[in-house]
């Protein structure tokens, strides 16, 4: 009797062990997954950070911030990031000029205006005009917007600052529209009928009262967009050239940074010598405005995010 | 009595004029927006209809535009979705259900949730450069198909990790309490309740996640995906060429024939992408009829 029963429980305890190794197994796997991410990271900014340093040994600091002259593939070579980054804020600048007023606009008729039936359709096709590839951007941009400016502008070159800027306008416009409209919704009613009581009309309840409140998660979608304004790249690539200079004029062909990486992978560079180095120092430029910008809009949620119960 | 004098009611009226204007603008600029994107459409599919024929999908790139087609980059679209949907889909739901199920609130969790946040917002051509510096040239995986996926694996999956979670979060808590207070360990309650109750969201975000990696240009022209491929890779490690590559490639030549044919591939994607998202509807329309 007493013989079965210690069996039983050794059986158990066996039993027990091995499920719980089998667990413990499991939960490895899980948390070496999510530590993929951390990985990527320490790749990301080890790999920029080790390359950038071997092409600021043959290129001085001074010369790639502060040079107004971007020649790398050609004798005489010149490394002045200047006129890249000029040709990435011309587009952005654009792009955010273009979007930010639509989008915003966008999201204060979907949130304050809109039947919920319009909603349900509006904002997905909304949304479809950010699920479209950016290589479909980059064709509608160079044979439809830029012919189209050409009626206008004459002196537009086939390759130009404005039709990029253009349809990067588009392109984000739905990540501010929906982002903004999640803010604005996020607004109590309570807020707004109160406003109303006192006799306000629908004008001045959004622009007094719902927009500053909503005013943290809009600046953030303003922020997240234009940080992916200035990471995109096959648009840009196609419809604004490959002529890095210091222009002002937004109808001329220009470069920017990512379409700079672009022009150096579709050529033949040798792994190590100074113009494969300029891919890992302009992306680290790249890289460290965008996450500081990411950062920002974090930041800028975190802290300022009106809470309301 | 209240006395409401002349200026009074005109000045009401003149605040009711610019509330009602407001109202339109952002009514006008909204459906301005959607319309963009019918001519966007419209304009695509008018350049492009004319050369959509068979002979267009089972012809290989050309120099002569009548005999060009995209055989290759379909085929290698298709080979690049089935690996970036094995590598990324198991890492991703393991480490969003790692963050939900098992990590609690430590400062690791925290971490590596604040890592997975600055990743989404890292620019795709920057995975270009890591994929191009650590699979092709330090692993030596060449300009193969598996570079590409796995470059690819790393750029969706902050999109997969995020869409799970959300889709894990909304499994009520009473059905862990309910499989927990059974004697099941954290793992059998996960696996068998968690998961497939979180299933269709996790789906549908997968989907999404995986049709951004089909339209993605960059990150394949960083590590050399090539734009002439007369061939169709037999296995991951063959060089290939994919549907956005083509597209660019054609778009960037300057004889209007090759936009036309730029606008067929462009419909083909575009396709593509729509029968994606159509399953990511019907996957999901099912699995929740049968769960509830």
């Amino acid at each position: 009797m007493t013989d079965t029963s210690m069996h039983a429980g050794e059986g158990t305890v066996i039993r027990k062990t091995q499920r719980r190794w089998g667990e413990s197994f499991i939960q490895g796997w899980l948390k070496a997954c999510a530590g993929i991410s951390i990985f990527t990271t320490a790749a990301i900014v080890i790999l920029l950070v080790v390359e950038s340093l071997g092409f600021f040994q043959n290129v001085s600091p001074i010369e790639f911030f502060f040079g107004t002259r971007w020649v790398p593939l050609l004798e005489p070579s010149s490394y002045g990031v200047l006129p890249l980054l000029w040709g990435t804020m011309l587009v952005t600048v654009g792009a955010a000029v273009i979007a930010i007023p639509t989008g915003l606009a966008s999201a204060v008729y979907l949130s304050e205006y809109a039947s919920d039936r319009v909603r349900r359709w509006a904002k997905p096709l909304l949304e479809l005009l950010a699920g479209i590839p950016t290589v479909v951007y980059g064709y509608f941009a160079l044979t439809f917007v830029t012919p189209m400016l050409k009626v206008i502008l004459p002196d537009i070159q086939v390759f130009n600052a404005l039709s990029a800027a253009i349809v990067v306008g588009i392109m984000i416009l739905p990540t501010i529209a929906t982002l903004s409209d999640n803010a604005l919704r996020a607004v109590p009613v309570s807020l707004r009928q109160a406003a109303y009581a006192l006799g306000a009309t629908s004008y001045e309840v959004t622009t007094r009262v719902v927009v500053p409140a909503g005013l943290s998660g809009i600046m953030a979608s303003f922020l997240l967009a234009i940080s992916r304004a200035i990471g995109e790249t096959m648009a840009v690539t196609i419809a604004a050239g490959q002529t890095p200079n210091l222009s002002l004029s937004m109808l001329e062909s220009i470069q920017t940074m990512t379409a700079y990486i672009v022009q150096v992978s579709l050529g033949d560079t040798p792994s190590g010598g100074i113009a494969y180095q300029t891919l890992f120092a302009v992306g680290m430029v790249l890289f460290a405005i965008t996450l500081i910008i990411n950062i920002i809009s974090q930041w800028i949620l975190s802290r300022f995010r009106e809470v309301y119960d | 009595m209240a006395f409401v004098s002349e200026t009074e009611i005109r000045n009401l009226q003149k605040r009711h004029r610019k509330s009602r204007l407001f109202r339109r603008l952002c009514a006008g600029i909204t459906w301005l927006s959607i319309a963009l994107l019918a001519v966007l459409l419209i304009r695509i599919g008018m350049d492009g209809i004319g050369w959509l024929d068979w002979q267009f999908l089972n012809s290989f790139p050309s120099r002569f535009p009548s005999r060009a087609g995209i055989k290759s980059a379909l085929v290698g679209t298709l080979w690049m979705s089935v690996l970036v949907a094995v590598i990324s889909i198991p890492i991703g739901v393991s480490a969003a259900l790692y963050l939900e199920e098992f990590a609690g609130r430590g400062r690791l969790a925290r971490f590596i949730e604040l890592n997975i946040a600055n990743l989404s917002g890292v620019p795709s051509i920057v995975y270009g450069i890591l994929g191009l510096a650590i699979f092709v040239r330090f692993f030596m995986l060449e300009r193969s198909l598996i570079s590409g996926a796995l470059t690819m694996s790393l750029l969706i999956l902050p999109t997969i990790i995020i869409a799970s979670r959300e889709a894990i979060r909304t499994v009520p808590q009473s059905i862990r309490y309910a499989a927990l207070s059974l004697g099941a360990t954290r793992w059998q309650t996960t696996w068998s309740h968690v998961l497939p109750a979180s299933f269709p969201g996790i789906m549908t975000g997968v989907i999404l996640a995986l049709s951004r990696a089909i339209g993605e240009t960059a990150p394949l022209i960083m590590i050399g995906a090539l734009s002439f491929v007369a061939f169709l890779p037999q296995g991951p490690m063959d060089s290939f060429t994919a549907l956005p590559i083509q597209i660019y490639n054609w778009v960037s030549r300057p004889q209007p024939e090759f936009h036309e044919l730029a606008a067929a591939g462009i419909i083909v994607l575009l396709v593509v992408l729509l029968l994606m998202n159509a399953a990511a509807i019907y996957i999901r329309n099912k699995t929740e009829r049968r769960l509830k």
